[in-house]
């Protein structure tokens, strides 16, 4: 396999973003990262993205978005793992350029949520419709099953589930891009309405429109692109049981344990080695337990790593240093790549108030329904 | 729903038949073509006992558009005696009492009305045990 890298990202802001449809934000994510590289065509285009038929009606995403970036002809497909679709999309984009396929090719994540579709029937197609579904769950409801599992094994408060959100928005604050850029209080979070208990309002990601392009090839080419590459050390990848009912440990996620070994493997670094990392932060609980089964916490121990302030910038390991999910916005498809491109910002030194100093080494996490798929990148500074 | 569909789900969804694994005695619940421990695929049928525990649980406030009328309302998953895990809804009582070990007993009730016009699905939902 050949050593791949990053060049350029582009990213639209998260929001509900109203005069723009699902082909204008692809176009404008895109063409930022090509303008950026200075590359009129590419090699392959994949699409990351999870529901354009049941959020607008569109399929047959790959050769749309092609044409309509002035690149009708190239192979260009969609690649759907519900949430993860972004993260799929990009370890797609490096298997393809480190198999020595392709040269140039571009991962775009994209998502139009905002425009009429009932957002929480059609988020629900990525749990089990025959044994979850059917019984009147909806998304929050499963996390809220996740952190319910999790205070009774650890003894997990909500409080320690207020401080995600308060943290992510703390950052999400210093992000031109993100959809709520502003502060919450601890009492803020706990006296907002309950969607699923224990999950209130603001432990809750945004329904949100974005999209968020990364563009890969061959590291030896790199320089010919950008004076500043990013290498993609590792990509770990994996499932696990697709109903919550299915698996032992409904707090443990499995799929993320297995994604992060592989990518740590892969990358011959460990835990202790990332400097920054975005992860899933769907609902709050979702970043806890993602940061126990990735060995940046013990069992239990990831509501008082975060209560601490070491997952806040300045801290030891900053986490979602992008406001993450909940403050950034969620635009499904678009998240995994949006988290790259973050931690591109970041080994970039450009992440401007968010930046944190020295960063070399970091890591993103992006998860597909109640964590039956999970897929983790390392990325390090050349 | 298509009515195919509702029909083809019926064993499990209404008499509570689940798969016991010749091989490794795992029970799955709905029954599969292939048992997700051993990789088997010779089975036994079997009804599940009517009672089971809670393993965790959550109360819908905001709820999808089918369920709207019912909300706020309790959903667990719960494991029977056989080892089957399944989510259920725990009906009468109140929902803030419904947690990690309450024991229920399965009731076979109407689940929800698809529109006006739609068919009405059954299936079960947990009781509080007397």
């Amino acid at each position: 396999m050949r050593e791949v890298a990053i060049v350029s990202a582009g990213m639209t802001p998260f929001g509900e973003l109203w005069q723009s449809s699902l082909r204008d934000l692809f176009v404008q994510a895109a063409r930022e990262a090509l303008d950026a590289a200075q590359v009129k065509r590419v090699d392959g285009i994949y699409v990351g993205n999870m529901s354009g038929g049941q959020f607008v009606g569109q399929e047959h995403l790959g050769p749309l978005m092609a044409d309509h970036l002035g690149m009708a002809g190239v192979p260009a497909v969609r690649v759907e793992s519900a949430c993860a679709s972004g993260g799929v999309a990009l370890r797609t984009a490096f298997l393809e350029v480190a198999s020595g396929m392709s040269d140039l090719v571009l991962a775009v994540g994209v998502e139009k949520m905002n425009d009429g579709a009932d957002v929480t029937n059609v988020l629900a197609t990525a749990a089990d419709q025959e044994t979850e579904v059917y019984h009147g769950v909806t998304f929050p409801g499963l996390y809220a099953m996740i952190a319910r599992a999790h205070m009774k094994t650890y003894g997990t408060t909500e409080e320690d589930l207020a401080a995600v959100a308060v943290k992510n928005h703390r950052h999400g604050k210093l992000n031109p891009k993100a959809q709520f850029r502003l502060e919450v209080t601890i009492e803020q979070v706990m006296n907002s309405s309950l969607v699923a208990a224990p999950l209130r309002l603001l432990h809750c990601s945004p329904v949100s429109d974005g999209a968020a392009a990364l563009l890969l090839c061959p590291l030896e080419r790199a320089m010919e692109f950008t004076d500043r590459p990013v290498k993609i050390r590792g990509s770990g990848f994996a499932t696990a049981p697709f109903a919550l009912a299915d698996r032992a440990d409904p707090a443990f996620l499995e799929a993320v344990n297995h994604s992060a070994t592989r990518a740590y493997e892969m990358a011959g670094v460990g835990a202790d080695d990332i400097d920054v990392a975005e992860v899933h932060d769907c609902f709050a609980i979702a970043e806890l337990c993602v940061l126990e089964a990735m060995g940046f916490a013990s069992p239990g121990g990831a509501g008082d790593l975060t209560r601490s302030g070491e997952t806040t910038l300045g801290g030891q390991l900053p986490v979602n240093t992008s406001g993450g999910l909940k403050s950034k916005g969620h635009p499904v498809g678009a998240t995994g790549i949006a988290q790259a491109a973050e931690i591109f910002e970041q080994l970039r030194g450009e992440a401007g108030e968010r930046q944190v100093k020295n960063a070399t080494i970091g890591l993103t996490q992006n998860m597909g329904g109640s964590g039956a798929s999970s897929v983790v990148h390392i990325f390090e500074r050349v | 729903m298509p009515s195919p569909r509702y029909w083809r789900e019926i064993p499990n969804r209404l008499r509570l038949e689940a798969a016991r694994c010749k091989g490794c005695g795992k029970v799955s619940y709905p029954a599969r073509l292939v048992c997700p421990s051993c990789n088997g695929m010779a089975f036994e049928s079997i009804r599940l006992s009517r009672r089971a525990t809670v393993v965790t649980s959550t109360v819908i406030h905001v709820a999808p558009a089918d369920f709207q009328m019912e909300a706020p309302y309790a959903l667990a998953i719960v494991q029977t005696p056989e080892g089957a895990r399944m989510m259920v809804q725990i009906a009468d009582c109140d929902p803030a009492d419904v947690g990690p070990g309450l024991e229920v007993a399965l009731e076979f009730r109407r689940i929800k009305q698809e529109g006006q016009s739609g068919i009405l699905c059954y299936g079960h939902k947990g009781v509080p045990a007397r």
